[in-house]
């Protein structure tokens, strides 16, 4: 064991000094700079006096920070439940599928979530846009007369959120409906229950793990997504990782950048930490 | 064994979700045989978008600097993931355990902004030039939490007897760990390689903000490019990467299954 | 009859001044955290024993084997073999091996591999593996088998390559973890006799670990009982089932009455107990008791007679009502009520068919045994 510990320092390191450069971002290392040719010791008090929090104040007065936020919660929470809405029925449907065609269809599943993400969302643009796939097909069947506008949206954004998550809720989903003994339904049904009230009172229980799990997999990075409101939203489309991206590469105002990120990560602390929890509580029933 | 069971309901929620999760991909592809420059319009079969990206060489360059990050990445984080997977599951409790748990499991929810942003400041207080190398070292570092979560996963159900045995009949440590622990978790670690490499190659977020000037990885490429409209060069490119990335990942699962059922583990 | 069974085991070398132990527990400590496993523990086990564990689940067993293997170190004592203490070597440098409970064959290579790989790790030339691991094949008859992985095996014959395994490097002693556990009952037993011939034919030092008391009597020459980190009688299988020190290991080995009652008389070794309800009982002891002290009788069930008739002569009788009759085949169970609301467990074997028997529900009964049947038990 002793040897792994030396190995094990390397990695540790590394991960280390992650999260020391996250708390590093509440101390934007471009207005005060570490000036370490005076000597360490010198220079950190220097260091500490030159920071203050005019960066998080300006975050509060200025609201199109609290909107984002405040955006960005309700963009994840709604394609979160959207994501659970589709993703339960095909995970459900996968456990039953037959033996045989589930490591196919498991497959299927994976197969996207291995491509680009990039090309992914790239393959909506052409489906919704004005003249895109989806306005020529509602024209076609005659259901709309003039095309809509989807692209540069929200409903675009909330496509494009649901298109990429829909893997990660359909996995723990599929994990938690596929080890469920079939034995408890027809249990379920001997003492006299209907098929639909033994799913609700029986498998939908029994799945939760697999839900809260698909759930916080699904919101927690739709909560700082960049890429999926960047290219498919508009300007309408306020999310606090565009604003960051933004803050940081077009406005090259890395300080407030960086106390987006503070607040941000304050705001994911308790749905990661919950999501760890649960994952060990999980991880302690297998071993 | 339950096909009865196999309803219309469950055939109709899976062949919509698949038509979902397919469809924008397949017209991505038909697409990129386009000859029109428009890309949703059907202009009759042509390969001229792919000569032309062959052709382009900020592409290629692009491409190139991609790969070479994502196997350096890939092969570092699989090292150093196994063995923080090692630690996670064999040492117990230590002082530390829950930092060190925590540590692995937050960037794999962690929104890439903030990963990004905080190597960004990390690098620059370092003051390390960016570039390649800053690239491959971000992506090790939250390749390595997927590749420790995937091979700990395994290592969770690995029989502790079998090292024991192997350690009873004479095997140092590290002896009994190669002989005997790393042929068995093997199939994982491959797959948590290929994890971390597709992970690498796909990343734009991370790449975006610890490069530097000459690093440019292809997603950052396609990213600047798809911010201009639709372009049948990017059909043309997100065919070719897609149909590598789906044969690998099918090769692998074939090869995986196979090497399980010829060892018939658990 | 406990005496005689003492009688014959005196030449064994447990009894032997001159011969020194194999292995040798002293003082031996294992705890973790606050849970202590094995406490305070000392124990001798020599050459060519057939030596047993036995206890429930959660007894230190398994911490004791490990202890010896070397997968746990002591937090206190010392644990010698041959005069040398190992407590702080590590397993692959012991010249102790074991056959794992789960046989912990390795699913990546098949039985010649896994039987070389021990040796293979001593670094011997390929010819003498070779030879060796053909040996072992022959030994545990799976020459056909040299090639196959674990997994395209049957139960038994991995327990065999398993036990080929660990014995390919001639260990000083081998343990045995549960080593039948995952067998059926007729492989189990027919392996026993195996496992017994083997130990014999090779003069190998074989210590097993168990749950099961009927595996326990039938493979070693001693067992040592184990609750709760402690051991609590090491004796023969003979003298563990006839003479146990306690009610727990009698209550353990077999099934047992007991009757509870204060010592009235004592000459020599028959004692005389008055029960609570005023009746007198003869039994047997080995040591001097205190008068007035409180005992327990302790008698098997298959040593209890049971009759429709007050039987003649006899000291030990006692009357009840059939309350039920546990019909096993070979033997039947009948549980006794007596008046004071006890029950007493009498064995019968069938010796005449079922419909011809005589003793049925509800019928009054007397139960009697010999004066030298029961034996008493302070603890």
């Amino acid at each position: 064991m002793l040897w792994l510990l030396i190995f094990f320092l390397a990695p540790f390191f590394i991960v280390l000094k992650i999260s020391l450069s996250d708390m590093a971002t509440s101390i934007p290392p471009y207005t005060p700079q570490l000036d370490t040719k005076l000597g360490l010791l010198s220079s950190i008090p220097a260091y500490f006096k030159a920071l203050d929090f005019e960066n998080f104040i300006w975050l509060i007065e200025d609201n199109l920070y609290w909107k984002s936020y405040l955006s960005s919660l309700k963009v994840a929470t709604i394609s979160t439940l959207f994501v659970l809405l589709i993703g339960y029925p095909m995970a459900y449907a996968l456990a039953r599928a037959p033996t045989r065609w589930r490591g196919v269809l498991v497959l299927l599943i994976i197969l996207p979530f291995w491509t680009s993400f990039l090309i992914r969302i790239y393959s909506w643009i052409g489906i919704l846009k004005t003249e895109g796939f989806l306005n020529y097909f509602l024209m076609w069947i005659g259901i709309i007369d003039t095309p809509l506008e989807i692209l540069n949206t929200n409903i675009a954004v909330y496509i494009g959120i649901v298109y990429s998550y829909l893997p990660f809720m359909i996995l723990p989903l599929y994990a938690a409906l596929e080890k469920m003994d079939d034995s408890l339904i027809e249990a379920a049904l001997d003492l006299g229950s209907t098929r639909v009230t033994a799913f609700w009172q029986v498998t939908f229980p029994l799945s939760m793990p697999g839900v809260i799990a698909g759930c916080f997999l699904v919101f927690i990075p739709a909560m700082g997504e960049f890429v999926i409101p960047d290219i498919l939203g508009g300007s309408e489309t306020l999310m606090i990782g565009k604003t960051l991206w933004s803050e940081f590469f077009n406005n090259r105002d890395w300080p407030v950048a960086a106390a987006v990120a503070v607040v941000l990560l304050l705001l994911l602390v308790i749905p990661i930490v919950l999501f760890q929890r649960q994952q060990e509580k999980e991880h302690e029933v297998v071993a | 064994m339950n096909s009865h069971r196999f309803s219309w309901f469950n055939a109709t929620s899976l062949t919509l979700g698949f038509v979902f999760l397919y469809l924008p991909i397949l017209l991505l592809i038909i697409f990129s045989f386009n000859s029109s420059k428009l890309v949703t319009v059907w202009g009759g079969f042509s390969t001229k978008w792919y000569v032309s990206l062959f052709q382009n060489e900020s592409f290629m360059n692009a491409a190139f600097v991609t790969l070479k990050v994502g196997l350096v990445s890939a092969t570092i984080a699989t090292v150093l993931g196994t063995l923080a997977a090692l630690v996670m599951t064999r040492a117990g409790k230590f002082r530390g355990r829950t930092l060190f748990s925590g540590m692995i499991y937050s960037p794999l929810v962690m929104p890439e902004v903030i990963t990004g942003l905080s190597l960004l400041l990390l690098f620059v207080a370092l003051g390390w030039d960016r570039g390649f190398w800053t690239i491959t070292l971000a992506h090790i570092t939250f390749s390595m939490c997927f590749v420790a979560v995937v091979v700990s996963s395994r290592l969770i159900t690995f029989d502790r007897s079998l090292e024991e045995a192997a350690k009873d009949l004479g095997c140092t440590p590290i002896n009994a760990f190669l002989q005997v622990t790393l042929p068995i978790i093997l199939p994982s670690v491959v797959a948590a390689w290929l994890l971390a490499f597709t992970l690498s190659i796909d990343d734009l977020v991370i790449a975006s903000f610890t490069s530097g000037p000459g690093a440019t990885t292809l997603p950052m490429k396609i990213y600047s490019q798809v911010r201009l409209g639709l372009n049948p060069e990017i059909n043309a490119l997100s065919t070719l990467m897609i149909i590598a990335v789906s044969v690998g990942v099918i090769v692998a699962s074939i090869l995986a299954k196979r090497a399980e059922a010829k060892q018939g583990l658990d | 009859m406990a005496t005689e069974v003492l009688d014959n085991i005196a030449h064994e070398s447990w009894n032997d001044q001159n011969v020194a132990p194999l292995i040798r527990f002293v003082n031996v400590t294992k705890k973790y955290g606050d849970f202590t496993a094995i406490d305070n523990l000392t124990l001798d086990i020599y050459e060519k024993e057939f030596y047993a564990l036995l206890g429930p689940s959660g007894c230190g067993k398994t911490t004791l084997l490990r202890l010896l293997a070397g997968f746990e170190e002591p937090t206190s004592g010392s644990i010698l073999i041959g005069g040398e203490d190992i407590s702080h070597i590590p397993p692959n440098k012991r010249s102790v091996n074991m056959m794992f409970q789960s046989y912990a064959l390795f699913p990546h290579m098949n039985v010649e591999k896994n039987i070389g790989f021990g040796l293979k790790q001593e670094g011997r030339s390929k010819e003498e593996i070779k030879q060796r691991v053909d040996e072992m094949l022959a030994l545990v008859q799976l020459e056909e088998f040299a090639t196959r992985k674990p997994h395209q095996l049957s139960g038994g014959q991995r327990q065999r390559v398993a036990l080929a395994r660990s014995l390919a490097k001639k260990p000083k002693l081998l343990l045995l973890d549960e080593p039948l556990g995952a067998l059926d009952k007729k492989l189990r037993e027919r392996t026993q006799f195996e496992l017994m011939n083997l130990q014999e034919s090779l003069g190998l030092t074989f210590m097993i670990v168990t749950h099961d008391q009927e595996e326990a009597m039938t493979v070693s020459s001693r067992i040592a009982i184990m609750d709760k980190g402690i051991v609590k009688q090491v004796d023969t299988p003979a003298v563990i089932y006839e003479a146990p020190n306690s009610r727990y290991v009698s209550d353990f080995i077999g099934d047992v009455n007991f009757i509870e009652g204060i010592v009235s008389s004592q000459d020599n070794k028959k004692v005389v107990l008055k029960t609570a309800d005023g009746e007198s009982l003869i039994l047997h002891s080995e040591t001097p008791l205190d008068i007035g002290a409180i005992i327990w009788l302790s008698i098997r069930p298959e040593k209890v007679k049971v009759s429709k008739t007050k039987p003649e002569n006899v000291n030990n009788v006692l009357q009840g009502k059939v309350d039920d009759i546990a019909y096993s085949g070979n033997v039947s169970t009948y549980y006794v009520r007596l008046a004071n609301g006890n029950t007493v467990k009498a064995q019968a074997t069938n010796s005449r068919r079922l419909s011809a028997r005589e003793i049925t529900w509800e019928d009054d009964v007397w139960l009697y045994w010999t004066d030298t049947a029961g034996i008493a038990l302070s603890e």
